[in-house]
């Protein structure tokens, strides 16, 4: 770990879809900074950010596929790494 | 599980990894009749190194099932807001109707490259060895026709009602400046296979497609028009799988082989110039063009290549890659690449399909807040000498054709790096002719590959050559007026081109929102 | 009494776009199918010559020797655009996906006649990789072909393809219990048993077409016009028979698809032979040569499926496929 890390981000569309992924990413990432744009929200985070599944789920208190996000996704920047329970986005540095 | 016949009755579960890789397991195709050098003929010519294609990771790993059920969701919505916003007549509802001019940018500069990027991972699709980088180039070949289709389904609306897009993709081969995205896409998909996706995945989509989406996007919300965003943000849900195969397929190949990396990195140079060259027309975008503005270009510019470029770039240190080549010069020159692209249209405005104007007093105090250092000082004596002049009824339109920079085609004026009110001009000699450059990094483009840039189609030269008339056109007639000509060949029709003030669609506007006719005057004042 | 509903008169300046009322001969409201195909493709002031051809421009009419006034003559039957396209596959795979599953809970694979699963492993499994093969041709097509209308048609069969090629692969998985096991079997099969190699070869062979019409022709043509009859058709049928409807609803797919390929590439076949003599006599000898060389590299598989039927059920396949050839103008 650096002093400076690079951010990741993810941007999502506004929706009511996303309301709860919004909702867990800042609860598992206390890190990141969301921003918030026209029809837009841009979440950055120091050097990893991840979305689970299973914080999805018990937000909204239905079963949720995790590859159904790419529906409201805009951007990412980061390396990427998904399976059916979590995204992650990290820099390796 | 031993008992192989009762295999069937319990299955195990299967991850969305170990799915995709059973459902894709041994698919790619190692030839034994034919020579593989034949069926794969272009993996070698370029110089590059490949030792094992299985090497390639898909992150997303989406199956074909997947896709459909996705996609088609993403179609739904979206073919439902398009239909809203034609029944209720949305394109009303947008800020101005100076903003159109944003839409006829994007439908003659953008969606027909969207075509192209179709065809070229068609290209990459069948032309590289491995199943895996086959399969996501070939979901990126018809994601990319969607997004040509869907932006045309989208502006339809706009074009019934606003002039300048009436006949995008004939304007897209011919129009002065378009030869610039067109151009751009050609150079990316005539190269090979690797120096294609390190152009169009890593360096267009992964480092730069940001500052295309994310501000045209925006402010698109920003200034009323749904069906934009709305295409738009679609399209981005697919982009971010095309970025991630941006910066996948550069860890391949730079793992791949040591010596990979002294080629990826002089592609990168290349193609960040040139990617930043075309990005010229959305800095003007950005900040001349939208009525209510999101960010300036330059905030935009700290924002997705400065800031989140530069933790790319060092998260890719450790292969031996470092920041493209003159990414201080973009840097220095974000203070005034967008007033030097805005001017050029202001001149050329008889020329572009699309209707110009002199600033706002609004929108100029906007730049002097937004660009304290340069906008005051540099630029804004110039625009209200334009706008004295208009109040003179002598509005200037440039009727000398500019020199073009032969790599990049846009009119030689930019600065010099160091001095904002020097011209930047270089040149190189090949084959007894002079050609000329818009900057060091257009220069060095060519200098690599003079035998392919001097083929360049250069609007200029080719009006010049006569090229650019229509058949049956006769120059040495009296009356001829070469202008009208070209014109004529781009089939630009009354309304297509000229100021805004006094345009058709300003008069259509105005009637349509029920306004009174304020002209340039009061918009200036 | 009649009530006037007043609005402010907001009249379109125009229908449609120019390059779509100049084929519509006047400016009139265009259907989305058309908007989303006609002209999208640049047809001239190409910058630079292909490095990886320099004898042509980026995109050439003469890739391919079939001449035609006007590309954009071709028209998909479907009027499939990317958005109607998916909506439409989407469907399909909603009851493929109800189909597998159903088999899944209900273990049916493991209930066949020993003698029948060991028969779709064997016959059904390496298919997959013929499905690849043509994934890959419709995507060389894309690539090189000429104007929206064939390479938007061409890219929907292409991942269709895929598709299919996943579909076999789940077969294989839900017979061995997601071991992947089979398909190692069958690629094993595909590589190495005498029964495949003389189709393996077609495939191959078909790779370094390079006319991409003349691929058209070998691949969505002759090749699926005489494999599918001979493989989802018959067998399909026969596999009904012998109490395998559990297969029949894991090949669905394929069926439907099929019968909506036969659509498409007939059209396009026809649209190109009717253009003019020439065309004719290119893609009828184009044809006639494919068939030929096709048949010979089914006939193992026909007789490991139908054993001393072989011949007859060869003979059926190649006559559906003359009768479509004659049908879509072609001499045969």
């Amino acid at each position: 770990m650096t002093a400076t890390q690079s951010n990741v981000f993810l941007a999502l569309q506004t929706n009511d879809e996303t309301r709860p992924i919004i909702e867990a990413i800042e609860a598992d990432n206390p890190h990141a900074v969301v921003h918030r744009y026209p029809a837009m929200v841009k979440i950055d985070a120091p050097g990893r950010l991840v979305l689970k599944r299973q914080t999805v789920e018990e937000i909204t208190g239905v079963e949720w596929e995790l590859q159904s996000f790419h529906v409201n996704l805009i951007s990412l920047s980061g390396n990427i790494d998904e399976t059916e329970d979590e995204l992650v986005l990290a820099w390796r540095q | 599980m031993t008992d192989k016949t009762t295999a069937a009755a319990a299955p195990k579960k299967l991850s969305l990894k170990a799915k995709y890789a059973q459902l894709t397991r041994g698919l790619g195709w190692e030839t034994t009749y034919q020579p593989p050098d034949k069926v794969f003929p272009q993996t070698h010519f370029e110089g590059i190194k490949i030792h094992d294609w299985e090497k390639w990771e898909d992150p997303f790993r989406l199956t074909m099932d997947a896709y459909w059920k996705y996609q088609a969701e993403k179609e739904k919505k979206l073919y439902a807001i398009i239909d809203a916003f034609q029944q209720n007549n949305g394109h009303l509802n947008v800020s101005d109707g100076r903003y159109v001019n944003t839409v006829k940018l994007f439908l003659t500069g953008i969606s027909p490259e969207e075509y192209s990027a179709h065809r070229m991972f068609a290209m990459l699709g069948r032309n590289f060895a491995g199943v895996g980088p086959q399969i996501a180039a070939q979901m990126q070949s018809i994601d990319e026709l969607r997004h040509a289709q869907t932006q045309i389904h989208t502006i339809s609306q706009y074009n019934k009602y606003f002039n300048g897009m009436h006949d995008f993709r004939h304007m897209h081969d011919r129009v002065w400046y378009l030869s610039v995205p067109k151009s751009y896409f050609e150079d990316a998909m005539t190269a090979g296979p690797f120096e294609g996706i390190v152009a169009i995945s890593f360096s267009f989509e992964y480092v730069l497609t940001n500052l295309i989406f994310m501000p045209f996007m925006s402010a698109a919300a920003y200034n009323g028009d749904m069906a934009t965003v709305t295409f738009g943000f679609s399209a981005q849900s697919d982009e971010s799988r095309h970025m991630t195969l941006g910066i996948e397929c550069i860890k391949f190949l730079l793992e791949q082989d040591p010596g990979n990396v002294p080629i990826i990195q002089r592609w990168i140079d290349k193609w960040f110039w040139r990617g930043y060259r075309l990005l010229t027309l959305v800095s003007m975008m950005m900040d001349f063009m939208v009525p209510k503005k999101v960010m300036s270009w330059k905030e935009a510019w700290d924002m997705y290549f400065v800031q989140n470029g530069g933790a790319l770039f060092r998260d890719l240190e450790r292969y031996g890659l470092r920041m493209p080549k003159y990414w201080e010069q973009t840097v220095v020159a974000a203070d005034r690449l967008s007033c030097e692209a805005w001017n050029t249209f202001y001149n050329y405005a008889a020329a572009a399909n699309f209707n110009p104007w002199c600033p706002t007093a609004e929108d100029m105090d906007w730049m002097s807040q937004k660009y304290p250092g340069t906008f005051d000082k540099y630029y804004r004596p110039r625009f209200e000498h334009y706008r004295e002049l208009e109040k003179q009824g002598k509005r200037f339109y440039n009727t000398t054709l500019p020199m073009l920079c032969q790599t990049c085609q846009i009119p030689l004026v930019f600065s010099e790096p160091d001095d904002p009110t020097q011209t930047c001009y270089r040149e190189s000699d090949y084959n007894g002719m002079k050609y000329h450059f818009c900057s060091d990094g257009c220069k060095d483009i060519f200098d690599h590959e003079p035998e392919k840039y001097v083929q360049a189609w250069l609007p200029v030269h080719q009006i010049y050559q006569g090229n650019c008339f229509k058949p049956g056109t006769d120059p040495t007639a009296k009356d001829f007026n070469p202008l009208a000509a070209v014109l004529e060949y781009y089939n630009f029709g009354p309304g297509d081109n000229m100021d805004y003030a006094g345009s058709p669609d300003e008069t259509n506007w105005l009637k349509w929102k029920g306004l009174a006719k304020s002209g340039p005057l009061k918009m200036a004042s | 009494m009649s009530v006037e509903i007043k609005t402010a008169a907001i009249d379109p300046v125009r229908q449609t776009f120019s390059h779509v009322a100049r084929r519509l001969g006047a400016d009139k409201p265009a259907s989305r199918y058309q908007e989303a195909t006609f002209d999208l493709q640049s047809d001239c002031n190409f910058h630079y010559r292909p490095l990886w051809d320099p004898e042509h421009e980026l995109y050439d009419k003469r890739r391919t020797a079939i001449r035609m006034n006007d590309w954009y003559a071709f028209k998909d039957p479907r009027q499939f655009y990317y958005g109607t396209y998916v909506l439409n596959r989407a469907k399909l795979q909603d009851t493929a996906e109800n189909n597998f599953d159903f088999v899944e809970r209900h273990g049916a694979l493991a209930s066949l006649p020993k003698g029948l699963a060991r028969r779709i492993k064997a016959i059904l499994l390496p298919l997959r990789h013929v499905e690849y093969g043509a994934n890959l041709n419709n995507c060389y097509i894309s690539a090189y072909g000429w104007g929206t209308a064939i390479t938007a048609a061409t890219t929907f069969a292409m991942m269709d393809r895929l598709g299919i090629a996943q579909y076999l692969s789940r077969i294989g998985l839900l017979i061995d219990g997601n071991t992947g096991e089979s398909l190692a079997v069958a690629k094993d099969s595909w590589m190495n048993d005498p029964v495949w190699q003389p189709l393996r070869k077609l495939v191959e062979d078909n790779f370094v077409i390079k006319d991409w019409f003349e691929l058209f022709v070998a691949q969505n043509l002759v090749l699926d016009g005489m494999l599918y009859p001979l493989v989802y058709g018959r067998f399909g049928g026969e596999l009904s028979q012998a109490g395998g409807s559990v297969v029949a609803m894991l090949t669905e797919f394929m069926d439907t698809w099929y019968a909506e390929e036969v659509k498409w590439v007939d059209a396009f076949v026809k649209t190109a032979a009717a253009e003019s003599q020439e065309n004719k006599a290119q893609l009828s000898a184009w044809a006639r040569e494919a068939a030929a060389r096709t048949r010979d590299a089914l006939a193992p598989l026909a007789k490991l499926i139908y054993l001393e039927e072989a011949r007859a059920v060869l003979d059926d396949a190649g006559a559906q496929l003359q009768a479509r050839l004659v049908k879509a103008g072609l001499t045969v």
